[in-house]
């Protein structure tokens, strides 16, 4: 199947009924029609890419290659750039509108967000790890345990330790296409989604589909 | 913005002919039941000792007592599963959630009626 994909915000979640009077949980992303500012081809550039321009931001928050480069598809300069590598995106030429009516209702795609931020995290929250007792005398309470083998006179590599955790980059695979909105372009895709609101996504056609 | 765009999603859920009720009410839910492909509605009686949430997510719960064993049910308001509700009475009460009407005898569990 020729994928296609979308750049859009996430607005938040709230839930809707089916024709059954069951609950489903959607996630409500809104996508403006995405402009194609550019093509890439094997003979340019040594792929094949379109690249996506998507949420109007203002003339002057711009530099001067930005606007050159907006001003050859004549489009108002955009907030996100993004470039997509898939079969479905070769048909758009430079200055069209991807809208969100590639999707239908009933299709299952790949959502990819940057996700939460936590901040320094502990190995309980990051690593999944379990605590010492809180009680009986206990002083072990949330620590990182082992440091491994005393043998190599160092921690090997890899040991789980506190960090920084979240705001990474996290695709979640095979969300199902709830309904599309077309004329207010949105899409309503069953359960959730990586990042906070107001973040942006980008939507695929699932590839295991 | 995306907190009204939400609101117009869910506004075609939103029931409008809906009976003001609190905690402390008496309702009467009204369910539709599905067995293959016949349908039937069962009535839920019982009382009404939390509301929680707003909008589309607005859900009661219901408790009764059936053959002696304390029954609670918690419904979404706007569910397409409710075919009705009714107020059989009206209770005062000084709390929004009842909770402490659990450990009661049915005695004690009395609520005054609210005119």
């Amino acid at each position: 199947m020729a994928r296609k994909g979308i750049l859009g915000r996430k607005e938040g979640m709230t839930q809707i009924f089916d024709e059954n009077g069951n609950m489903i949980p959607v996630t409500v992303i809104s996508a403006e029609p995405n402009v194609v500012l550019q093509k890439k081809t094997v003979e340019t550039d040594g792929y094949e890419s379109v690249q996506l321009g998507f949420m109007n931001k203002r003339a002057n928050l711009i530099n001067k290659p930005m606007a050159g480069h907006f001003a050859k598809t004549e489009t108002t300069p955009k907030r996100y750039i993004k470039e997509m590598r898939l079969s479905g995106m070769k048909e758009y030429e430079p200055g069209q509108e991807v809208k969100i009516d590639i999707f239908t209702a009933g299709d299952y795609v790949d959502v990819t967000g940057t996700s939460k931020g936590k901040g320094y995290a502990g190995v309980i929250k990051r690593h999944n790890q379990h605590r010492g007792p809180m009680t009986h005398g206990s002083k072990y309470h949330r620590g990182v345990g082992s440091m491994g083998v005393i043998s190599p006179n160092h921690i090997r590599k890899g040991k789980n330790m506190p960090g920084r955790m979240g705001h990474e980059t996290v695709t979640i695979q095979n969300l199902q296409v709830v309904r599309v909105d077309a004329e207010r372009n949105i899409v309503l895709i069953k359960g959730n989604v990586p990042g906070p609101n107001k973040s942006l996504v980008v939507i695929k056609n699932a590839i295991k589909k | 913005m995306s907190q009204q765009l939400i609101k117009d999603i869910t506004q075609e859920y939103l029931k409008t002919d809906l009976p003001e009720f609190r905690a402390g009410d008496t309702l009467e839910v009204a369910i539709k039941i599905k067995e293959g492909n016949r349908e039937r509605i069962q009535m839920y009686e019982g009382l009404c000792i939390k509301k929680q949430g707003g909008g589309v997510s607005e859900t009661f719960t219901v408790r009764k007592i059936s053959y002696g064993v304390g029954v609670e049910k918690t419904f979404l308001v706007h569910s397409p599963v409710i075919e009705s509700i009714k107020v059989k009475r009206r209770g005062k009460v000084r709390r929004a959630y009842l909770g402490y009407i659990r450990g009661l005898s049915t005695k004690k569990a009395r609520i005054k009626e609210r005119r």
